[in-house]
């Protein structure tokens, strides 16, 4: 297929397989931020074709991960309500919450619908004016576009049984409180490709030079990575600290312009409490004052709502990258795709469910 | 088939859709019967009209099988609920190499369905037991209150003569042994999620749905050593490799760039966010035969139409571990997992 084929060509692979060997003459820990690349990693085997110094660590970047257990248990809590269409992307289903996921609502009778744009959320909000729908924004930057779309829309249109339960968040803090951390290991960044192709990567400047560490913009097909991991092991090698972009073919510098700007006019950012790191100041997507009556919390009286994270759980850990999966007691024993602890397990994109599909298990 | 119009033999204007009472027992449902099915799907076993078929078998070994079919849409690009409740049962028949004679087909239907709709399922099923060979033996309907079904819902079981004397079982699976898969994967679930997210391609994608009964007999026929065969349906590739690695303690060894995959099903699955191992086909099939039977069994599967892109995908490597391995595009080596619930597009 074509623009696919030639980022999955073995030769090609195995060239930059050989690059990358020559290259490297120390150990060194790169992190890729994105689950989706996480996923291509362990899918592909790529870290099978690296040297045995380069230590590839899984970053937080898949936003079912992330999204708090406060925010599922919201979820659910709303999707439960008879008067209530709720809808939101296939992945969040499986996610469990304290005590339920949405699936498990859907089952009892909850009207859960699973959806692939927040634009035709707003659709059946038209269609259903005696229902209130309820559209499950997660995401990254990637995914706030359609989302502050969906919200513009409904306020053009006068719709007002329409609205979202937030749970955006973005990616530079979450960088900047893994390289803050007293713990780091990450010595380089493969920085995830479509959240640039939103945002551009001029925000990685600072961060760059500010903990001297090499950021390479990656994309998500075997040879992307490959690429990646070599131009920012090149860099560790020169002593560089340079923002780089391997994935010029979707982003440039600036990023989508007008999607930003409807982003920065229906939301702005907030204190952001992820799912296994706790809070991280300035690291989310709140609503702006001009459409909080959009908000799915605050409709539903549900703002207060705190829930703690369950205790046996270390995807907080491995979000970090300070663990790897099969460090876990419960990986693959009480904690499996089928039954999971948390929602790296259970999302296709989470680290933990990746290794339990692609790798051995104990 | 022939002496039967195309046009629905109950009025519209008198039923545009089922009631309750098509189900009933009384006049209405003696009418839908004698009008609808008995016309569509005549034969010799349903004018004995009795309570139950009564059938001469050969003195050989049967295979009985059932199935339920409760598919939505029912009607999607390259089939319907009817033909796949025809060949679905058919191709479970075909597995154990028997040959499919006759299917029950019990109709559960929803009050207010379309009576339109019932026609073309109806019509749709006579063509493909016709194509299959099978006839509906006995049958039953079914109306439910409207709401509390999905349009229509069909089980068909069948009964199929083994008239080979093969050990067609994942038991007889050899190390050694090659797996050939009789053409691309993924088609079917894509048309369905195609057709239930509104996605428009170029082209339709249309569904595989096929009678494997015939392809199946050339290869019993042409003496074949067949260790196991098995239909790929819900859950894909991978889930029926999976499954046959576990019930027979086989190591199994694939090359992902061995599997076929269409274009415009690989673009379909690149925007969904699927892995066209785990998505759905209903006619397609492995075939496990020894090293020594595979180029035969391999001539023989491309040259039916069902199966001219037939190609060995991997083997039987082991067996000490329950294990699927897939040697990946780039030539890295990984498990092929078993899906653990339905297929979840990603959010990014």
């Amino acid at each position: 297929m074509k623009f696919i084929d030639e980022y999955r060509d073995p030769e090609a692979a195995r060239r930059y397989s050989h690059l990358i060997h020559d290259i490297t003459t120390k150990k060194w820990n790169i992190m890729e931020v994105c689950g989706g690349q996480t996923h291509a990693i362990v899918k592909y085997g790529i870290d099978e074709l690296l040297p045995e110094g380069i230590n590839l660590i899984h970053g937080p970047g898949c936003p079912v991960c992330v999204t708090s257990l406060e925010l599922i248990d919201k979820s659910t809590e709303i999707a439960s309500r008879p008067d209530v269409i709720f809808c939101s992307f296939g992945d969040m289903l499986r996610v469990p919450g304290s005590r339920k996921d949405l699936l498990q609502i859907k089952a009892e009778g909850g009207d859960v619908r699973m959806m692939y744009s927040p634009l035709d959320a707003i659709k059946i909000a038209k269609d259903n004016p005696d229902k209130e729908v309820v559209f499950f924004a997660v995401g990254f930057e990637t995914t706030a576009p359609a989302n502050a779309m969906a919200v513009h829309q409904a306020k053009v249109q006068g719709i007002k049984n329409f609205s979202i339960l937030v749970s955006h968040v973005l990616v530079p803090p979450a960088m900047e409180a893994i390289l803050s951390s007293r713990q780091n290991l990450v010595q380089g960044f493969l920085a995830a490709g479509h959240v640039c192709t939103v945002m551009g990567y001029n925000e990685y400047f600072p961060l760059a030079e500010k903990y001297k560490v090499p950021i390479v913009v990656t994309g998500f097909e075997p040879l992307d990575i490959l690429q990646g991991i070599y131009m920012c092991v090149k860099q560790l090698e020169e002593n560089s600290h340079e923002v780089e972009n391997q994935y010029a073919r979707a982003v440039n510098r600036e990023g989508n312009k007008p999607a930003q700007e409807l982003v920065n006019k229906v939301f702005k950012i907030g204190t952001r409490k992820w799912r296994g790191i706790g809070e991280i100041p300035d690291s989310g997507l709140i609503l702006q004052e001009d459409y909080i009556e959009y908000d799915a919390s605050l409709k539903f009286g549900l703002a207060e709502l705190t829930v703690d994270e369950p205790k046996e759980c270390i995807s907080g850990i491995i979000l970090q990258g300070l663990k790897k999966p099969h460090d876990c007691d419960a990986f693959g024993t009480k904690c499996t795709p089928e039954h999971p602890l948390g929602a790296t397990m259970v999302s296709s994109e989470g680290a933990c469910a990746a290794y339990y599909r692609y790798r051995s298990r104990k | 088939m022939k002496d039967f119009t195309l046009q629905c033999p109950i009025p519209i204007s008198d039923y545009p859709k089922v009631l309750l009472a098509h189900g009933g027992g009384g006049k209405l449902m003696h009418t839908l019967i004698q009008k609808m099915f008995a016309t569509a799907f005549s034969n010799d076993i349903l004018q004995q009209d009795h309570d139950s078929a009564q059938i001469n078998l050969p003195d050989s070994k049967i295979a009985f099988t059932t199935d339920s079919y409760v598919v939505q849409p029912i009607f999607f690009p390259g089939g319907d609920i009817g033909s796949l409740a025809v060949n679905g049962t058919v191709n479970d028949l075909a597995m154990s190499g028997a040959k499919p004679l006759y299917l029950s087909l019990g109709l559960i239907i929803e009050e207010g369905f379309a009576m339109e709709d019932l026609w073309k399922v109806v019509q749709s099923i006579a063509d493909a037991a016709k194509t299959a060979g099978v006839k509906i033996a006995t049958g039953d309907t079914k109306v439910v209150d409207k709401g509390k079904g999905d349009g229509i819902f069909i089980n068909t079981s069948g009964i199929g003569t083994i008239e080979h004397n093969l050990n067609i079982s994942p038991k007889n699976i050899k190390t050694g042994d090659v797996i050939i898969i009789n053409g691309d994967i993924g088609r079917h679930g894509i048309a369905i999620m195609a057709e239930r997210e509104g996605l428009e391609f170029e082209h339709k994608i249309e569904s595989d749905c096929a009678p494997l009964n015939d392809i199946v007999q050339n290869i019993v026929e042409a003496g074949v050593d067949i260790h196991c065969l098995r239909d790929l349906t819900r859950g894909g590739l991978s889930s029926t490799l999976n499954e046959l690695a576990s019930s027979s303690g086989s190591e199994i060894t694939i090359s992902e760039s061995l599997v076929y995959v269409r274009e415009d099903v690989q673009g379909a699955c690149e925007i969904l966010g699927f892995d066209p191992m785990y998505v759905a086909n209903e006619g397609k099939f492995i075939a496990i035969v020894p090293k020594a039977d595979a180029d035969k069994c391999l001539k023989i599967m491309k040259a039916h139409k069902y199966g001219y892109d037939s190609v060995i995908i991997g083997e039987v490597t082991g067996n000490t571990e329950p294990i699927v391995k897939l040697k990946s595009r780039i030539g890295t080596m990984r498990i092929l997992d078993m899906l653990s619930g339905e297929q979840l597009p990603r959010i990014c």
